[in-house]
């Protein structure tokens, strides 16, 4: 027997500037950077509307305006409805949700929550689904790592019942960690103040002593895309989940190497060699003869003729000349020069500059 | 009449070109595609009187005889190695071959220091001799204040241009006006060398011989010094431009200006974006030189201040500027070569990029020369200098090799940054 709801709803914690992922964000809010050809808040959007979500609530403490316009479009598009909730103040993880208490309960069903920079195959169908069955107050989206002593780890029973967490533990009790999507029931609502205030660190541990909060173990792959490495990271993980799930959408031509995502838009050259792992945005130009490993470029950047790039995100309508090396997580804001025969390598350059200098160590370009 | 000595060296001397004079002889490295000493020769055969050119050092015959063969060939003009047993130093050198050198009874010689790059003026050195009566004249140039203590420096009274005074490398100042390594001797050098020769004889048989030649005679601390005042020892300053090949970095230096002395002589050995048969070569940035033997793709864009040695494989979309490709070199498709020397039947796979520092004087001070850096800094850190591959090395696609060197025979397998590679 499966569970439906009616009519669900979905808070997304977008919150602040989105400071990590800069020089990106100086020209875009976070949520509606291109992950793969789409703003990582539209994966998010596409995935609830498929389990039946009607009501997104955006958590947003800035630029508010930019990101209305651009997603009503899509949510028309999709028939969801979208709300913006402003902090004027940020609230942390769990004080927003207070903020949206009004809208929250309008229905006695749970509600998803969402930290904005996750990518995964969101499977929020089944989650909603072990949540009902499971008939506590709120679910965690669990994920394993390599690396536990790094997080903060879930530990919890057969039953799948947390029973605590543990930050950075010293001696390995668990690899599961907080995946940031949760679903909780509207009486969660009673245990957060509209304050600044941590989800994690004061709602979750009470709930947990409870016995009030249930762990969902993810399948595939899982990424905070947050910051540059880890966003390519993600790509890396999320091209390769395409090619399992629905490779008809790689692109497949000639000198491609690897999982590859073109829009249909770019142009891309004679004797090049794309790939493995490199999304390549509308409106892109790659010249002749350009070698291109584990990169994001972003809408209507241009790469010209012989240039060889590795590790590096292009940030939209940037120009790089011929013959330019670029390697080592190198981010180039929006609309970016970079002159013939350079060589970047980790450079973080901030929007609308001109390099004519090679940067052969890592440095941030103001 | 008159002739011309070259003093090459031997293979105990030039280790700053290492790896370079590894492979081949300091003397015959190929700037602007001819051996460096080559062009001192292009300078004598100018000089109608000049019949005969004579080359001392102390490699190994067989190492130069080619070279001397090839040489005699293509100017038609007496040639001749003549190989010192050891180290005799310069005025040593002239000494021990002194019957060589005077047979014929020319009006004078000129001496010119195997490793200087320079438009040599020869022609005017000469007049210049004859007009002062001199023993020896002296080409000099211009240094920075502080550079200068690394050379010979002159000084000079204004009016006669008569060297008044001479210390080699001195530790304060003196004069900015240094020798170039570019002489005309006059035949009684002989008697005054004789006389330096004899003197030291007796010493030696004095005080005993140290570890030293016993014909091992320095041409400035022993005979330059000693003449500066006597009223026949005098300098002509000159402004053209004047090298030295010490470090590989200066054959870079030395290869820009060599090929833009072609414009004045050899306008045919620069290359054009399309041939003489009308046909695109590649793009080229004046000045280039290619070796008529060499491959290049259409695509390719070279230059400026490159050249390319005979048998080398130029791939298509390469870019390759202030750089030196030596003989039977591949460069695979869309690879980038810059202020780099690559060593000849190296290989440098696609989308390269093989790069180096140039280390020119200092454009802003006037009179400045190659600062000729040591390896390493005062941190014992590598000092970022060209990018020298020396002879069968290999580098693998898409790597970087930047402000490296790298020793023969060696086949890289990553990118290396600021290393040298054993």
């Amino acid at each position: 027997m499966t569970y439906t709801f009616a009519e669900m709803r979905a808070l997304i914690l977008v919150g602040g500037y989105g400071t990590r992922l800069r020089p990106l964000t100086l020209s875009r809010p976070k949520p509606l950077v291109e992950f793969a050809n789409k703003s990582i808040l539209l994966h998010q959007i596409e995935a609830l509307v498929e389990a039946n979500v009607t009501e997104v609530i955006l958590a947003v403490s800035y630029r508010a305006e930019e990101m209305e316009e651009e997603l009503s479009v899509e949510a028309k598009k999709l028939g969801v409805n979208i709300v913006f909730s402003h902090e004027v103040v940020p609230l942390g993880t769990a004080g927003p949700i207070a903020l949206a208490r009004e809208i929250l309960q309008k229905s006695d069903d749970p509600f998803f929550v969402l930290n904005s920079d996750i990518i995964c195959e969101f499977p929020f169908k089944e989650l909603a689904e072990f949540h009902k069955k499971c008939k506590r107050e709120g679910t965690i989206v669990v994920t394993k790592v390599e690396e536990p002593s790094k997080y903060g780890v879930v530990v919890y029973d057969e039953n799948n019942v947390i029973e605590s967490f543990v930050e950075k533990p010293q001696e390995f009790i668990s690899n599961k960690i907080n995946a940031g999507l949760y679903i909780l029931n509207p009486s969660v609502l009673n245990r957060i103040k509209l304050q600044p205030m941590s989800i994690e660190k004061e709602v979750f541990p009470g709930m947990a002593e409870d016995k009030q909060l249930n762990a969902f173990e993810l399948e595939g792959f899982w990424m905070d895309v947050g910051q540059p490495k880890d966003f390519l990271t993600g790509m890396c993980m999320y091209l390769k989940s395409l090619r399992q799930k629905t490779p008809d959408v790689l692109y497949s031509g000639v000198g491609v190497v690897g999982n590859v995502l073109v829009d249909p838009t770019a142009v891309i050259g004679a004797g090049c060699q794309i790939g493995p792992n490199v999304t390549i945005g509308p409106g892109v130009v790659i010249e002749d003869g350009v070698c291109i490993k584990r990169c994001t470029i972003l809408r209507d950047a241009m790469i010209k003729s012989h240039s060889w790039l590795e590790n590096c995100i292009i940030g939209w309508r940037c120009s790089i000349g011929r013959w330019v090396r670029m390697e080592g997580s190198t981010v180039l804001g929006e609309d970016v020069i970079v002159k013939d025969e350079l060589y970047i390598n980790g450079g973080q350059v901030l929007p609308h500059k001109n390099i004519a200098a090679s940067v052969p160590e890592p440095q941030i370009i103001m | 009449m008159l002739k011309a000595v070259i003093l090459i060296g031997g293979p105990q001397k030039g280790t700053r070109f290492r790896p370079l004079s590894l492979d081949i002889p300091k003397p015959l490295f190929p700037v602007a595609g001819l051996p460096v000493i080559q062009h001192h020769i292009e300078a004598c055969i100018t000089i109608d009187e000049l019949k005969e050119i004579l080359l001392i050092g102390y490699y190994p015959a067989a190492q130069i005889q080619q070279f001397v063969g090839d040489m005699q060939q293509q100017y038609n003009i007496n040639i001749r190695y003549l190989q010192e047993f050891t180290a005799l130093g310069t005025a040593g050198g002239l000494y021990h071959f002194r019957d060589q050198i005077r047979c014929g009874n020319p009006d004078a010689f000129f001496v010119m220091n195997g490793d200087v790059c320079a438009d040599f003026p020869l022609q005017e050195l000469y007049t210049f001799h004859k007009q002062k009566g001199a023993l020896v004249t002296i080409m000099g140039t211009e240094a920075t204040r502080q550079q200068s203590l690394k050379y010979g420096c002159m000084a000079t009274n204004k009016a006669t241009q008569e060297v008044t005074h001479y210390v080699e490398k001195p530790s304060s100042y003196v004069s900015t006006l240094i020798n170039c390594g570019i002489y005309v001797f006059s035949l009684e050098i002989f008697s005054t060398i004789g006389e330096a020769f004899n003197i030291k004889q007796q010493d030696i048989y004095r005080n005993g011989n140290g570890s030293k030649e016993t014909g091992f005679i320095q041409l400035e601390q022993e005979i330059l010094t000693p003449l500066a005042g006597g009223g026949r020892l005098f300098a002509l300053q000159v402004t053209t431009w004047w090298s030295q090949l010490k470090t590989a970095g200066s054959a870079i230096y030395a290869n820009r200006h060599y090929l833009e002395l072609y414009h004045k002589k050899h306008s045919e050995r620069l290359l054009h974006t399309v041939n003489d048969k009308g046909n695109a070569v590649c793009n080229i940035i004046p000045d280039v030189y290619i070796h008529p033997t060499a491959t290049v793709h259409p695509s390719a864009t070279l230059g400026p201040n490159v050249s390319i040695g005979p048998g080398v494989m130029i791939g298509p979309g390469v870019r390759i500027r202030e750089s030196i490709i030596l003989a039977d070199a591949v460069i695979e498709n869309h690879s980038l070569v810059l202020h780099s020397i690559i060593g000849q039947n190296s290989k440098v796979g696609r989308w390269a990029r093989v790069e180096g520092t140039p280390s020119d004087p200092d454009p802003n001070k006037p009179f400045a020369k190659m600062e000729n850096p040591p390896l390493f800094n005062h941190d014992g850190r590598l000092n970022p200098s060209i990018t020298i591959l020396g002879g069968f090395v290999s580098v693998p696609s898409e790597t970087i090799l930047l402000n490296s060197v790298v020793l023969p025979h060696k086949e890289l397998t990553r990118s290396f940054k600021n290393e040298i590679i054993l």
